[in-house]
């Protein structure tokens, strides 16, 4: 029996020729990622560890993202926390205010995740990196401390779903359709401990931000990472943006797979998440009416830059609704200058919208657009749980930037095409 | 042994609601416990006692990584949780920082809310004290069970790194 992708990069990172389903290895640790939030406790247990030292100051990134700029004066204790620590160990890769940017955008921006890689970090969508090839998972802070102390994360072998894509997408379709579109056909449920490995002549028609927003949700699937082969793509992704050696690993003809599902990317349509769950999807044909408060586009999910510019696509000479709140926070200082050089950012503001900086802060309701009491949002991010976005009472419904853009303007969840004409 | 009364919740419990993210910025240990379940269920804190059960459905701790979602509820007096099973990253935080966890969904299908119910971690057997009933949770890999023997993932790794 062959191995699957994810299985032949932790072979190799835990010095085995083989591996199998369930076999628990410890595997080398190629990077080591944690923010805010998860950090400070990473950083309690590490000192409780008795280490004075982390395993190696380069392969370790500190990224205050998720209550900065710092919303209060608790989360600005929190971030001198992880700052004064960056500075003690010399950590290589903390990235501060100006240079931050939501973490899952920044780090393959800044050439710290290349093909091959094993990456561990304190935040569930440290699966974004699958995209180029590596097996990227989420762990908790203790994880974290523990990968600091020692470069080594403890691992159950996952089994795989196979997804072979066909085919190219239709207009106002992008990455997060298709990913909504596989959770709410397997459920949040549906690849619980497992990888979700991409495959199929359809992967060459995704560019590498839909790639990104794809495995990006891997975790609302309840998998344990999702991951794309490397392809010429990939590769020209990874000579602009990193100086590391990338390693291709491709699976096995015989690997085997615990289920394989068929996707025909020119069937999926623009697809929106009801709430509590990510795996309530409906078609944007099938929403019914659905009046709404606030847009959030932007996040780990969808704050790139093809999604800036798809949301400016719908916005360009057109005024959001005055009862929608519009809030666009591009994910990283680069991603935000060059929204700027195209002129993206006049698209947002002279449509009525907001810019904020760089932050993770509405998506998971920490600051810059939290919901009342029953109040409803549409947006980009990742989660649509109770509570979210603000009040145990109000709601997020999940889209691609277009329909956000799109749901904008009109004031009711609405498609793309029914605002571009 | 654990003893205690049971609070019950569904599938998917997700760690949004175990641990709002507005309370997420300070990482104090009781700070956390006085919001634990708050956004579904408000009278959680106030009714849990010290020796405490949760039971929930499938995919218990979905979401985030946050590890303060199973520090929320150990510090909150909660001694042990029985699910049909479990999120990846909630099951490996629970286990790192000792929290007991346990897999059995025919103990799920039949305790109910308020049930008292005991615990024998060792041999995974789990006691529906108020219907008389008994089942036998599923058991973890040995590696696993190395670490909860030591009381979390630091007290394991501190020996080796210790002895390096």
């Amino acid at each position: 029996m062959g191995m699957t992708m994810t299985q032949k990069i932790l072979a190799a990172h835990a010095g085995l020729d083989k591996v199998y389903p369930g076999q628990m290895i410890k595997a080398k640790v190629d990077l080591v990622l944690g923010n805010d939030i998860t950090a400070p406790v990473a950083i309690d247990e590490f000192r409780g560890i008795g280490t004075q030292k982390v395993f190696d100051k380069s392969k370790i990134a500190l990224v205050p993202d998720h209550f900065t700029p710092n919303k209060d004066i608790k989360s600005a204790e929190q971030c001198r926390m992880v700052r004064e620590f960056a500075r003690e160990m010399d950590i290589e890769n903390y990235f501060e205010i100006g240079q931050m940017g939501i973490e899952h955008a920044l780090i393959p921006e800044k050439g710290l995740a290349v093909p091959g890689d094993v990456i561990i970090g304190a935040d569930s969508h440290t699966c974004t990196y699958g995209a180029l090839g590596a097996f990227s998972t989420g762990i908790g802070s203790t994880d974290m401390a523990v990968g600091m102390a020692t470069g080594e994360a403890w691992f159950k072998v996952p089994e795989a779903i196979k997804f072979v894509l066909t085919g190219k997408m239709g207009d106002w379709v992008c990455g997060k359709d298709v990913i909504l579109h596989i959770i709410g056909m397997i459920g949040v449920d549906g690849a619980l401990y497992q990888s979700m490995e991409y495959c199929g002549d359809g992967v060459a028609n995704l560019s590498m931000d839909d790639r990104f927003t794809i495995t990006n949700m891997a975790i609302e699937a309840g998998a344990k990472n999702g991951i794309f082969p490397v392809d010429e793509k990939t590769l020209k992704y990874v000579s602009e943006h990193s100086k590391k050696l990338p390693v291709v690993y491709t699976a096995d003809n015989d690997a085997e797979y615990s289920r394989v599902i068929e996707i025909d990317l020119s069937e999926i349509r623009p697809t929106v998440a009801f709430p509590h769950l990510p795996e309530n999807t409906r078609t944007v044909d099938d929403v019914g009416e659905v009046t709404i408060d606030q847009v959030v586009i932007g996040s780990c999910t969808n704050g790139r830059l093809e999604d800036l510019r798809m949301a400016a696509k719908v916005l360009k000479g057109r005024k959001v609704n005055p009862r929608v709140r519009t809030i666009v926070f591009p994910a990283t200082q680069k991603i935000y200058l060059q929204a700027m050089k195209e002129g993206l950012l006049e698209v947002f503001i002279e449509a009525g919208a907001v810019v904020s900086t760089p932050t993770c802060g509405p998506c998971l309701g920490g600051h810059m657009g939290i919901l009342a009491k029953g109040e409803r949002a549409v947006a980009t991010t990742n989660r649509n749980f109770v509570g979210r976005m603000g009040h145990p009472e109000s709601e997020v419904y999940l889209s691609s930037p277009a329909v956000a853009a799109a749901s904008a303007i009109t004031g009711k969840i609405s498609s793309p095409e029914e605002v571009v004409v | 042994m654990i003893k205690g009364k049971v609070f019950k919740y569904g599938d998917n419990v997700d760690t949004d609601v175990i641990i709002p993210a507005r309370y997420l910025n300070v990482s104090d240990r009781n700070e956390l416990a006085a919001h634990c379940m708050e956004d579904i269920d408000g009278e959680f804190v106030s009714k849990v006692n010290e020796g405490d059960l949760i039971v929930a459905g499938k995919n218990f701790g979905c979401g985030s990584s946050r590890e303060h979602a199973p520090i929320a509820i150990k510090y909150s007096g909660i001694k042990c949780v029985i699910a049909e099973n479990y999120a990846r990253i909630f099951c490996r935080n629970a286990i790192n920082i000792g929290l007991p966890i346990l897999e059995c969904a025919e103990a799920v299908k039949s305790i109910e809310n308020g049930d008292r119910v005991e615990v024998d971690l060792n041999s995974g057997m789990i006691t529906n004290i108020t219907k008389g009933s008994t089942y036998k949770a599923e058991s973890f890999p040995e590696f696993m069970q190395d670490i909860i023997k030591a009381g979390g993932l630091i007290n394991y790794v501190k020996g080796k790194v210790e002895g390096q």
